[in-house]
């Protein structure tokens, strides 16, 4: 009876946790890495990017996003959309095209992979002939051009990549009628470029590699007109009328030729041009020009920089009249794509959207002075590389209202226009709360982004580096141009990976929420307390120096030298700003935060010890000494300990500098030395290979290094003198396995300002196991985590249960252990390491809500683990209750930055510059809903769209009655014929699939 | 202490005939059966009636059988006085230079070997090899040796390594590794751990029982299959107060056999030629226990369920009214001063020979763990508060740093 009331207990419980418990992978935030192609819809308004991991990614209005992977982990090298289609085509570094479609199912889109193709050339082509190297969609919407490196074009019928045999467009055919005065009409060399008459659909221009465009009409299937360019090409573009194509060569110049002249003898170049010449210039990438309304058209081409002096730079430049720019990326050009205005995107060219490797610009090309329109999306989060982030939930709307505000003052250098790119509709649910998602970066800045929805929308940047004297000048501006200086450059994007000093980076950041109170610590020791403060103010920060070593005999510091503070007032813009600054001594990294606005403390720890410091007296009331006696290498600092990957990459170099020379110097001595060196070489390398990686099985001692290292710090209100009274206490957890906790005496409100804040040692517990402690946690009466500081006060959390006792939570790398209070022994505990061989990494507590039900919650420990699975465990009862696969475990970063919020989600970077945002709750969950919607003038284009639409439409009853047919013919055995009758059944598309 | 009268009914005579030799002096007197008394007032009445007021003395009778037991505690002095028929022949040795492997000697070896003529009369006279001293059960500790080896099959060795209180470190090196495991398919090739390396003076390499390119199977009950190196290492780590390893021997030659019979155990360890006098063999339902003074070999049953109990406990301090001030400093080992308190509680009373080899009782570092069949090893009523921090410092010592407030 007994055992069966269990049973009926537990599948209670099982139950519940489907209701709290699902994980999912729900957003990608930030900028792809490494991308590689961009592509644009301008009838959808949908941008894609794909990247060299082979993503493929699509974006429309904020909170339109779709993301597709190849099978293949090849690059994507291009993208097109096929006009006015939901299609779209990518070719890849491995010479296949794929086909995705966006298919709307019960009000969402969804991005699919509908088909692949591979060209196959003629039974014993060599592969070059077949290989791709330009894609024209063509307006028709069925047909895709492809040039190969071969020469040839080959015609595909989409989207079901049908080779059209007949309408390829050989080399011979071409060739045969090259005028015979064209130099080098022999070797045309690979097709670099396709376009299409802008008014003439069955006319396209083929653009050589070696210079030479021909003309060619898709319906006669001859070449109308030949436009003998000498120069390498390197990308064509007919304007809008049809009368001209432009070419871009790789010598830095572009040509303006005039289309359709009767006359064959007479056509000839009209206008050529080397922008930037008279010295050698490198190539113009891409060119384009685009009409407007009244007036003269804008010229825009990426590269054609003077090679010598501005060679390294990346420039794209607007001709628009008499306004001449050179805009200057931060990183290199992988395309860019102009957006029209009016209905049929024939209007004037309204932005400028430039894909470069590391971010997205979009430049305002309506407004004068042509500003920047900030993305609501794709945002660098690496402009400066991310040292560490801090998750806010349930932000005040006050406190929102007035971060966005001194945002805004920001943002003023940004354009007013509207985000340009509309395509499709979020159908996502707004956001029920507002979240903060704050990163620390190396160069000191602290971002501040709005995590609430799909889109990380950034509100405001505030710089530490301000409040300190470094060797670069902060008002040094890099933009500044001077007058008369041609090219005419305009810096323009916001990726900035150069931090002047190291010291500077942020590695800790509390903020809490109802007072507005904002602690941000760093490399070098130092750790700011900041208020928000609507108004600029002008202030000088008092450092306060605390010795964390407390006279400790036999240390001396070989780390870096703690940061300057400016010492004449400085004016802090509105936002927030600093109004106290504690450095540590000796200025090592700060290890672990923590801020108590109720109590007005700061704790904070190093690898050396910890301290409490009053921010309201500006006073430190206590500092404790954690270091081992034998513990050497807390003394070294950061940056002469852990080398950075700079550093050892620089080493790396070096050194295979240096070998190069001495093995050329070996060879020019003594050719039986080099064979000496290599064979020393090989054995070396063998001996690698023998020597199979080793793993020392040794158990932890005090002697190991970094014990005294503070991992955690946490603020309690519990019984840890007697079981009546409660007191205000620190705890203090370290990597030895070491926990403190300090009872402090914290005067009266009346009295707050004279009477001084103490702090009297009250526990201490060594951990047997010496794994370093990540997480202290007190757990009240009805064993649920204590409330936040203020978050009773402002009524948003039940008050803890005082009267039933407390008890400690202790979470180490290898166990968690719950003990009791306010005598502290071991009353429960839950071991790891020892169990599954995995380590605690980050752990965090979040509250659960049930799906089914409103009321019910709960309080659970999260926790990822070193192989990258994230668990939850019950409390107080120390239960596993699921745990999901989440980081591999060989991304090592990305664990390193995973953050929890307060509600089950977290979020850790999938490469520098993107945040992967999951859930593990059933009610807490922030995912993309969006629809795109078929373009509706669809049906209103060339008779040739509409016809695709038709059959596309007979198609899917054609596939039911297929269907049926088949199972008529009762071939229900082969499971593949299935499969398909499945598939058909479903509606689901068809996975068209050739020659592969 | 009034224990019910549990002499003989067949036996008239109240008073109980005591012999007493002490070196060459005999002493004789009479007890009263019924009303033994406590052990100490024993005790006092020996040294009174000897004239050895300040001489510790280690006190042993003859039991029926002629074997030599001890009388150390209440319960053992009123069972060998009411079994005393009816004389009861005691023998006093000084403490010092008692010879502790004369008790309970075996009936095997009590032809050969009678004990009062091997041990009390002629002293050294026809030993060849020095005696294997078994210490006091207060000084035991758990040693490292072979386990299971009753459950596991005879190529799979399990090997429980102790670092209680030994400087020494663990001592090995895990690498990847394949190994060939015969399928219905045919020889498979699989991923595995295996020992890599011996720190040499490790603990590892010291007990022998662990070697180079042994394939590691479980650890602490856990199978490693399907685990990487490094988790494996850190549950290794995780475990390394108490780590069980279940190996594949690289040499098979060495693997325990399993003898048919039962409780004939004790010549499995294939050392048993060089180490006749350090087995002692207790039939019954018990494992033979070898204890020598190099490399043990451990042949023992012991139930999974019992590995939590030896777990370290984790020390708490609780600031007191005197408070040091916070520098850490190291504090001299305490093994040399003893801790009243901790030597209380190792001081256990022994009731039955065969108690005396169970390996279990009192840890060095004063975590007590006591078997379950061992009733009368329990520790003394010191097990509260009082020895709290007494244990705290005791496992504290045997790291060699003392973190004190």
């Amino acid at each position: 009876m007994k055992r069966f009331r269990r049973h009926g207990h537990e599948s209670q419980r099982d139950r519940l946790k489907q209701e709290l418990f699902q994980f999912n992978k729900t957003v990608e935030h930030g900028f792809p890495h490494q991308p590689s192609a961009l592509g644009y819809s301008p009838s959808l308004q949908l941008l894609a990017i794909g990247s060299r991991s082979g993503a493929i990614k699509l974006f429309g209005a904020p909170g339109v996003e779709f993301m597709g992977l190849h099978d293949e982990s090849a690059a994507v090298t291009q993208v097109h959309f096929l006009p006015h289609q939901v299609e779209l085509v990518t070719l890849l570094d491995d010479n296949s095209l794929h086909m995705w479609t966006l298919q709307a199912h019960k009000g969402l889109s969804e991005l699919l992979e509908i088909g692949r193709f591979t060209l196959t050339g003629p039974p014993g082509a060599l592969p070059h002939v077949t290989r791709v190297t330009a894609v024209l969609p063509h307006s028709s919407g069925e047909l895709l051009l492809l040039g190969t490196e071969g020469g040839h074009v080959f015609i595909v019928e989409v989207p079901g990549f049908r080779e059209l045999e007949e309408r390829n467009i050989s080399l011979d055919q071409v060739q045969s009628s090259v005028p015979e005065d064209y130099i080098g009409r022999r070797s045309l060399e690979h097709v670099e470029a396709l376009q299409e008459n802008p008014v003439d659909s069955n006319q396209v221009v083929i653009g050589y590699d070696r210079g030479l465009m021909v003309v060619w009409d898709l319906e006669k299937h001859c070449a109308v007109q030949h436009i003998p360019a000498t120069q390498q090409l390197e990308s064509v573009w007919w304007t809008e009328d049809g009368s001209y194509i432009l070419s871009s060569h790789s010598d830095g110049s572009y040509c303006r030729w005039m289309v359709g002249n009767s006359d064959p003898t007479t056509e000839d170049e009209e206008k050529s041009d080397i922008p930037y010449g008279h010295f050698p210039c490198k190539a113009i990438m891409k060119i384009m020009q685009l009409p407007t309304e009244e007036g003269p058209p804008f010229l825009l081409f990426s590269g054609g920089m003077p090679r010598a002096s501005y060679g390294d730079r990346h420039c794209i430049t607007v001709i628009h009249s008499k306004t001449h720019v050179a805009l200057d990326f931060t990183s290199r050009i992988i395309d860019f794509f102009v957006i029209t205005e009016g209905p049929q995107n024939t209007g004037d060219p309204s932005a400028l959207v430039v894909l470069v490797e590391e971010e997205l610009v979009v430049i305002d090309l309506q407004t004068e002075g042509w500003p920047v329109i900030q993305t609501p999306y794709l945002v660098p989060l690496h402009s400066s590389a991310i040292t560490c982030s801090h998750h806010v939930s349930s932000i005040p709307f006050k406190l929102w209202e007035r971060i966005s505000a001194a945002g805004d003052l920001q943002h003023t250098h940004y354009s007013k226009k509207p985000w340009p790119i509309t395509g499709g509709q979020s159908q996502a649910a707004d956001p029920p709360q507002r979240d903060l998602l704050l990163t620390g970066h190396e160069d000191g800045t602290v971002r501040f982004w709005d995590a609430s929805g799909v889109c990380l929308y950034p509100l405001y940047k505030l710089s530490t580096a301000i409040a300190f004297d470094t060797d670069a000048d902060p008002n040094d501006n890099m933009n500044q141009s001077s007058e008369g200086e041609w090219p005419p450059f305009r810096k323009v994007g916001c990726f900035d990976p150069y931090s002047d000093d190291p010291r500077l980076g942020i590695q800790k950041i509390h903020l809490c929420k109802y007072s507005g109170y904002l602690i941000v610590a760093g490399t070098a020791g130092q750790i700011l307390v900041m208020e928000l403060n609507d108004e600029a103010a002008e202030q000088s920060i008092e450092a306060k120096v605390v010795d964390l070593l407390q006279g400790q005999e036999g240390f001396r510091w070989k780390g870096h030298t703690r940061l300057d503070v400016r010492e004449e007032p400085v004016l802090f813009p509105p936002g927030f700003q600093p109004f106290a600054l504690v450095q540590c001594q000796p200025p090592a990294v700060v290890t672990a935060l923590n801020l108590h606005s109720e109590w007005k403390l700061v704790a904070f720890g190093t690898s050396h010890g910890f301290g409490l410091f009053d921010y309201h007296q500006k006073n430190s009331v206590f500092v404790k000494c954690t270091l081992n006696p034998s513990d050497q290498l807390a003394m070294e600092g950061p940056l002469s300990r852990v080398k950075s990957i700079k550093k050892s990459l620089r080493q790396s170099f070096r050194r295979i500098r240096r070998s190069r020379v001495s093995l050329r110097k070996h060879h020019v001595n003594n050719a039986a030395k080099l064979q000496e060196a290599n064979a020393r070489l090989e054995a070396e390398l063998a001996e690698m290979e023998l020597a199979p990686v080793q793993r020392k099985i040794e158990a932890r001692s005090s002697d190991d290094s970094f014990t005294g290292l503070v991992r955690t710090l946490y603020f309690a209100d519990t019984f840890l003198s007697d079981s009546s009274h409660n007191t205000p206490s620190l705890w203090a957890g370290t990597n030895g396995g070491g926990v403190f906790a300090y009872m402090l005496r914290i005067p009266p409100v009346e009295h707050r300002a004279e009477e001084p804040v103490t702090a009297q040692p009250a526990k201490e517990i060594q951990l047997m196991h010496r794994a370093p402690v990540l997480g202290i946690v007190v757990l009240d009466g009805h064993g649920t985590p204590l409330p936040e500081p203020l978050e009773v006060a402002h009524d948003l959390a039940r008050s803890p249960d005082m009267h039933g006792s407390h008890h400690v939570l202790v979470v180490s790398e290898e166990q968690f252990k719950i003990f009791t209070l306010p005598k502290v022994s071991a009353k429960m505990k839950l071991k790891l390491t020892a169990v599954d061989g995995s380590r605690v990494r980050k752990v965090g507590v979040a509250s659960f809500g049930s799906n089914r039900t409103e009321e019910y919650s709960e309080s659970d420990l999260i926790f990822l683990t070193n192989q990258g699975d994230v668990h939850v465990v019950s409390l107080p009862s120390l239960k596993m209750q699921v745990h999901y696969p989440c980081i591999r475990k060989e991304d090592v970063s990305g664990i390193a930055s995973c953050v929890f919020t307060k509600h089950g989600q977290g979020f850790y970077l999938i490469s520098p510059s993107e945040f992967e945002r999951f859930s593990l709750s059933t009610r807490s969950l922030v995912e993309l809903r969006c629809l795109v919607e078929a373009p509706l003038h669809q049906r209103s284009q060339t008779d040739g769209a509409n016809a695709v639409h038709r059959t596309s439409e007979k198609d899917d009853d054609d596939a039911e009655s297929a269907a049926r047919r088949v199972m008529e013919h009762a071939l229900l055995n082969d499971e593949k014929v299935l499969q398909e009758i499945q598939k058909s059944l479903e509606g689901g598309p068809l996975l068209l699939e050739n020659n592969l | 202490m009034n224990k019910p009268h549990r002499a003989p009914s067949s036996r008239a005579l109240s008073a109980v005939e005591v012999k007493s030799k002490f070196g060459a002096e005999f002493r004789r007197f009479s007890l009263d059966r019924s009303k033994p008394g406590r052990f100490d007032e024993f005790y006092g009445l020996l040294q009174h009636v000897h004239r050895i007021p300040n001489v510790e003395v280690v006190v042993g009778y003859a039991d029926v059988h002629g074997d030599l037991l001890p009388i150390n505690n209440d319960d053992n002095y009123h069972l060998a006085i009411a079994t005393a028929t009816p004389l009861l022949r005691l023998f006093l040795q000084r403490k010092e230079d008692s010879d502790y492997s004369a008790f309970g000697s075996d009936p095997l070896n009590r032809k050969k070997n009678p004990v009062l003529s091997a041990v009390l009369l002629r002293p050294d006279s026809h030993r060849k090899k020095p005696p294997v001293v078994i210490s006091l059960p207060r000084d035991f500790r758990p040693v490292s040796s072979i386990i299971d080896v009753d459950i596991l099959p005879e190529s799979h060795r399990r090997v429980r390594l102790y670092k209680h209180g030994q400087e020494k470190p663990l001592g090995f090196y895990i690498r990847d590794g394949s190994s060939v495991r015969v399928t219905a398919q045919g020889l498979e090739k699989v991923p595995g751990i295996f020992i890599s390396r011996m720190v040499p003076g490790g603990l590892a390499e010291s007990t022998g029982l662990l070697a180079v390119n042994d394939e590691v199977l479980e650890v602490n009950g856990i199978e490693v299959g399907g685990k990487s190196l490094d988790q494996v290492t850190d549950m290794m780590i995780a475990n390394s107060h108490n780590l069980i390893i279940t190996v594949k021997p690289a040499n098979q030659r060495n693997n325990v056999v399993r003898s048919r019979e039962a409780g004939a155990a004790s010549g499995s360890s294939g050392r048993s030629s060089d180490s006749g006098a350090s087995f002692y063999g207790y039939g019954g339902g018990y494992s033979s226990l070898g204890v020598n003074s190099g490399p043990a070999h451990i042949i023992q049953n012991f139930p999974v369920g019992e590995l939590e109990s030896d777990e370290e406990e984790d020390v708490v301090i609780e600031a007191g009214a005197e408070q040091e001030p916070n520098v850490p400093r190291y504090e001299p080992h305490l093994n040399l001063r003893r801790d009243p308190v901790t030597s209380a509680t190792s001081d256990p009373a022994i009731s039955h020979p065969s108690a005396w080899a169970i390996s279990s009782p009192a840890t060095s570092n004063g975590t007590l763990t006591s078997s379950a069949s061992l009733g009368s090893l329990t520790t003394a009523a010191a097990n509260g508060s009082s020895s709290h921090r007494a244990r705290e410092r005791r496992s504290l010592e045997e790291d060699g740093t003392v973190i004190t407030l």
